[in-house]
């Protein structure tokens, strides 16, 4: 058979739905790659193929989302060993529309952080230079895109955890509306901002990965039905739309970054559109605001883990409280210990209105900041990383930088839109993402976009071996 | 600045334990996190209402009908310690 690993999931789909190859050679082949992968993207490997078999491609799935009778432990010790009763909705739904689970994916722990540094089972390798990291929180599903040891994978964002380790590793990733996907058997981190969206080698797959994903569920009252069918990109012009630039002279933005973003900038001026610059006064107090709402949800989210319902329970000799401070002091890591602290502090009595309710207001400015941008600009267009990746360990040591690469994906989760990530160049070797986001429910119009600015630029992947 | 007896004072109200060393390190990372948290005061949020949920959702109410759910025994079946079809816990005072 023709070779998947140099085609798109669409190609393969399209191989599949023709008859050309088997769904279960196409398996086959990527369960292959998978169990290869030597870059620590993987938690877990489906060790064959499900009965009936569909006419997609499999999907990998970062370990957060509950796969019945397959381990899921959003790379936290203390599920290890869980095996959920039930599975996601997301993942159900891809299933329905034949996308077998290829395996789950490597990710910083109950996904926070920015550089799959904080996994319980170790770090995920930059496949453009194993000494960088991948990215985070969803750092598994982006390194094994763009490795070639997945056809194509699904994360979740909550502050960037699609968005940039997609930029880091060269691939594309969609942060969906909020709503727009269910977030039913999703590990929960901060439920206000988590949403489930596609990693993908292209703008195509992310939309028909996206096209499968949408629609409201019963079992998560917060989900909404997508008022359209997923279109298929097919723009290859930007004449008539308007890209409002925010952050190119922010302190802190690498400038080889900074020149490739502007390059894009041009090619989207030779397709037509026309690139202005807008200001978001608010947004640069987003990780403010964002490190106050997501570990202030998380320490509430996390207070199940008590070692009674599932997962390991430490042995102590005590009462109840001591299993419960013992359990969570070995199951949890340093970082989720940290703002498990840090969210506690915010929501603890006295300090609730200094913290949380500051923080929510500045989440109202920030969603008026995109509203007013969008009355001039059809699309906010920023870098999606101040960096290209860098350096397993560089960060560990400073929480406060490592928080700082979310600088340019944390506003949108907190006004709720929409935002895609697609690799647009190389500083120093590195790929270079650049982030499209429109108002809510625009998924169809961003991609539209993006595909149109991919096919422009013409960015080749890390070469696959 | 974030002290020790703050620290100590939030680790039991999350259920944390922590050690000595942890304590001192986290009494310092949190004081700087929480300095950077504090810039958001730089805005002016006069009359500004909080947001808790992005989108604008309105109740939507359903049939109260009861539905399947998870049997008794798929329930516990990830538990540490199960017994007479319920959790068993460490008694909850010692003593």
């Amino acid at each position: 058979m023709t070779d998947p690993l140099h085609m798109t999931a669409a190609q393969q789909a399209e191989l599949i739905r023709g008859g050309d190859v088997s769904a279960s050679e196409v398996f086959d082949f990527w369960r292959g790659r998978a169990e290869a992968d030597d870059l620590g993207s993987y938690l877990w490997v489906a060790d064959e193929a499900p009965a009936e078999l569909g006419e997609l491609p499999p999907v990998a799935v970062k370990d957060l989302f509950c796969v019945e009778g397959v381990p899921s432990g959003a790379a936290s010790r203390i599920l290890k060993g869980y095996r959920p009763p039930y599975t996601a909705t997301s993942v159900r739904k891809l299933r329905e529309a034949g996308a077998a689970v290829l395996g789950k994916t490597n990710q910083d722990e109950f996904a926070m952080g920015s550089s799959n540094e904080n996994s319980g089972y170790g770090p995920v390798q930059n496949p453009w230079d194993r000494t960088r990291v991948p990215g985070g929180s969803s750092g598994g599903s982006a390194a094994a895109v763009a490795a070639g040891t997945a056809p194509w994978a699904i994360g979740t964002d909550t502050g960037g955890s699609i968005r940039q380790p997609a930029a880091l590793c060269g691939v594309v990733g969609l942060k969906p509306t909020y709503g727009a996907v269910s977030r039913y058997g999703m590990i929960a981190f901060a439920s206000s901002l988590d949403q489930c969206g596609p990693l993908t080698r292209d703008v195509t797959d992310a939309a028909l990965l996206f096209r499968h994903l949408v629609g409201r569920d019963p079992c998560d009252s917060t989900s909404l039905e997508f008022p359209e069918e997923v279109p298929l990109p097919s723009a290859e012009r930007l004449d008539g739309l308007r890209f409002g630039v925010w952050g190119l002279s922010e302190e802190g933005l690498d400038p080889g970054v900074a020149d490739v973003v502007r390059e894009t900038l041009g090619t989207i001026e030779q397709l037509g559109g026309a690139v202005e610059e807008v200001d978001l006064p608010s947004a640069r107090h987003g990780i403010a605001a964002y490190y106050v709402i997501a570990p202030a949800e998380a320490s509430a989210n996390l207070a199940r883990y008590d070692g009674v319902r599932y997962g390991p329970r430490a042995a102590v000799d005590g009462d109840l409280t001591a299993m419960y401070e013992q359990t969570r002091h070995d199951g949890f890591g340093e970082e989720v210990r940290r703002r498990i602290m840090i969210g506690t502090y915010a929501l603890s009595s006295g300090y609730y209105e200094a913290y949380y309710g500051t923080a929510q207001r500045v989440r109202t400015r920030i969603a008026e900041d995109f509203r007013a941008a969008f009355e001039r600009v059809d699309f906010v267009v920023t870098p999606t990383s101040p960096t290209v990746a860098f350096k397993l360990g560089e960060r560990t040591a400073d929480p406060l930088a490592m928080y700082l690469s979310d600088y340019f994906t944390v506003p949108m989760p907190l006004a709720g839109i929409p935002a895609v990530s697609i690799p647009c160049g190389l500083s120093e070797g590195l790929p270079v993402g650049f982030q499209i986001a429109g108002p809510a429910f625009s998924e169809g119009r961003i991609l539209d976009a993006a595909y149109a600015l991919e096919g422009a630029i013409g960015f080749e992947g890390v070469p696959r071996t | 600045m974030i002290d020790r007896e703050q620290v100590l004072h939030v680790a039991r109200l999350a259920r944390l334990r922590l050690s000595e060393e942890e304590v001192e390190r986290m009494a310092g990372e949190m004081s700087t996190i929480l300095g950077h948290v504090e810039t958001m005061n730089e805005l002016d949020l006069e009359g500004v209402e909080p947001t808790s949920h992005v989108v604008e959702l309105q109740n939507v109410l359903r049939e109260d009908v009861p539905r399947e759910c998870l049997p008794r025994e798929r329930a516990l079946e990830q538990a540490p310690d199960v017994a007479d079809g319920g959790f068993r816990v460490p008694t909850p005072r010692h003593g």
